[in-house]
């Protein structure tokens, strides 16, 4: 709330608020326990995504060469045992992290750029550009999401750029509705009126005085977007409609179910892409939901 | 209840509804790639069966003529014919509706007690060890795939312990007699409505939690606290009553919510509804079927948002008021 306060002030002190205050909101995040054990968490998640397919030799693409080496237990070789084509569980798990996780980070700046953009427009010019565009608004935030995606995805197609897209475009409605409703306020603040009546334009009002005003909300809402991205894409791969051949987690599980891994008792399969997507995403909403509750003490948007 | 505020739901009930209807006439019918456009096209019909195809869908008239041709076709009920069940997709559907409400309809009567529950007992412990441990809890759930969810039963109930059946609505040929069979199927029931109940349990929890705790503070609290009242009458019948609001508001977002999740469960336990139909169409690109149940989703969506609105009013006298 500080900022806006400050913000209100004299206009060539404008900027300084947003920008002196981003450390201050980390610090905060850091101090509450869910968020440090979120940032701890996602930083190792993280570490071992993005790190973990360098430093580990195995090869992905090694296929078994007996029926002993298909769905076999975790060993000294293939710690986290193999696939039903007997190639090398953990090494695919590495590999399909970073799938996973592209899927979700495009997704989710597609949905946050189209929800900030639209909701910020709306609240700025209210009037009739808010009426039709909120209405818009509130089609696709009834439409049920998943079973849009699976639409979509089985429409036009499972590469992962499509995925991102399909889950992008369908995921923006609700940051739309919180950003416009926070604009909605900040446009009647004093400095707005000021900076109006010196001669900016509209464009320069939105992007250098209430952009950054929001922005920290944006951010909130973004890592919690991006959950809901991760375990989109998880639900859409397994159900078939991910990308055959850049392998996520979500595939994995595809692959694990559809080849009786469930019934041959293969838990190594299954357990090790599962339990990546619920800590990942378990990462995020932690944080999601500690900058929630530093940014945001009111808590409730909407209505 | 106001009966203008009536009035003016219901019609932007039909707009909502009539903005499906074109939205969905639009992917499944017009767009490059569209099955429609793409079963014209196709080279595996012979003369005939194309000339029955084009008149069907009226693909020789205009956009707008076979867009009002897909309307009356829609409000007689014909959703057109699957590919691979060849029979029409209404009877199709209807096959699968029942099995689909009987799990969703179960799973949400468990989640609402136990979420709501579970949120009363943290907002009424606030920050103490009890309530950071459902809150993490409830968001350690929240954060699992409901089909991971769904695999690890598998193996906990059914391939390490053999308690419970993991597939199906019944057991073919093993059980006789109403009781015998009403028996079979509960104990199919039990696994894939856990299932669906674990995740929004855990999302209706910290709703919950999080409005209780914003009325707990209200100043009339304070005063049914100075009149005496127990802490049990306080919570349940004064607090939780105002923190309805945004339970009610959740609960219209939760059917498209657990829609997705029926999806992922019915795939999972093999429970023939429309997840199910779903993932089946999909495999086997049955594009009439998946436009169907999508629509009947949509529709189940829509109308649940339009009763929620109507709670509202109901619940809350401010909003009845204006």
């Amino acid at each position: 709330m500080s900022n806006i306060v400050n913000v209100g002030g004299a206009s060539a002190s404008d900027e300084r608020p947003t920008v002196t205050r981003r450390p201050g909101v980390w610090r905060e995040v850091w101090r509450d326990d869910m968020g440090r054990t979120g940032l701890i968490t996602l930083g190792a998640v993280l570490f071992i995504i993005l790190v973990g397919p360098i430093i580990f030799p195995f090869q992905s693409q090694s296929f078994g060469t007996s029926s002993a080496s298909i769905l076999q237990a975790p060993t000294a070789s293939h710690w986290m045992g193999t696939t039903e084509l007997g190639q090398d569980v953990l090494r695919q798990f590495l590999v399909g992290g970073r799938i996973s996780l592209y899927v979700g980070v495009m997704a989710t700046l597609i949905a946050i750029v189209l929800g900030a953009g639209l909701g910020l427009v709306s609240g700025y010019y209210a009037g009739w550009r808010d009426t039709v565009l909120m209405r818009v608004t509130d089609f696709f935030l009834v439409l049920p999401t998943l079973p849009l995606i699976i639409v979509l995805a089985a429409l036009f197609g499972q590469s992962i750029l499509i995925t991102s897209l399909v889950i992008g475009l369908t995921s923006w409605p609700q940051t739309a509705r919180i950003i416009r409703s926070q604009v909605l306020s900040l446009r009647e603040r004093p400095l707005v009126l000021r900076v109006r009546s010196l001669g900016a334009s509209d464009l320069r009002i939105m992007g250098k005085h209430i952009l950054p005003n929001v922005a920290p909300l944006i951010f909130a809402n973004l890592v919690l977007v991006l959950s809901g991205s991760i375990l989109a894409q998880a639900a859409l791969a397994f159900l078939g409609l991910g990308d055959p051949v850049q392998v996520s987690w979500g595939t994995m599980l595809h692959n694990a179910f559809n080849s009786g891994a469930m019934s041959e008792g293969a838990w190594w399969y299954v357990l090790t892409p599962g339990v990546g997507i619920v800590v990942m995403v378990l990462a995020f909403s932690l944080v999601g939901h500690s900058l929630d509750r530093v940014l945001n003490p009111l808590r409730r948007g909407g209505r | 209840m106001n009966a203008r505020y009536f009035v003016r739901k219901l019609s932007t009930l039909s707009v909502t509804l009539f903005v499906t209807a074109s939205f969905n006439f639009l992917l499944f019918h017009v767009l490059p790639g569209s099955p429609v456009q793409l079963l014209a096209r196709s080279g595996h019909f012979d003369a005939a069966a194309r000339a029955q195809l084009v008149k069907l869908f009226g693909l020789n008239r205009s956009l707008v003529a076979q867009y009002f041709i897909y309307l009356k076709n829609l409000l007689h009920g014909n959703l057109g014919y699957s590919y691979v069940y060849r029979k029409p997709v209404s009877t199709v559907l209807g096959s699968a509706i029942g099995n689909t409400v009987l799990l969703v309809g179960t799973a949400t009567v468990i989640t609402v007690f136990v979420g709501v529950w579970l949120g009363v007992v943290a907002a009424s412990r606030a920050n103490t060890l009890v309530d950071t441990s459902i809150t993490v809890g409830s968001l350690g759930v929240w954060s699992m795939p409901d089909f991971f969810t769904g695999m690890i039963l598998i193996f906990v109930c059914g391939v390490w312990t053999h308690v419970l059946p993991i597939s199906g609505i019944e057991t073919p040929g093993l059980v006789t007699g109403l009781w015998g069979h009403l028996g079979d199927v509960g104990r199919h029931l039990v696994l894939p409505a856990v299932t669906l109940m674990l995740v929004n349990a855990a999302e209706f929890s910290l709703i919950t939690r999080n409005s209780l705790v914003d009325v707990l503070v209200e100043d009339y609290m304070l005063t049914a606290r100075a009149k005496g009242l127990s802490r049990r009458v306080i919570i349940w019948r004064h607090a939780l009553r105002n923190a309805l609001l945004p339970i009610v508001t959740a609960t219209a977002l939760y059917v498209g919510m657990v829609l997705g999740g029926a999806i992922q469960v019915e795939t999972v336990f093999s429970w023939p509804g429309m997840g199910l139909l779903i993932y089946n169409s999909v495999e086997q690109r049955d594009y009439p079927v998946l436009e169907g149940c999508f629509l009947l989703f949509a529709i189940a969506v829509i109308a649940t948002n339009f009763i929620s609105d109507l709670l509202y009013q109901v619940l809350d006298p401010r909003v009845r008021r204006t």
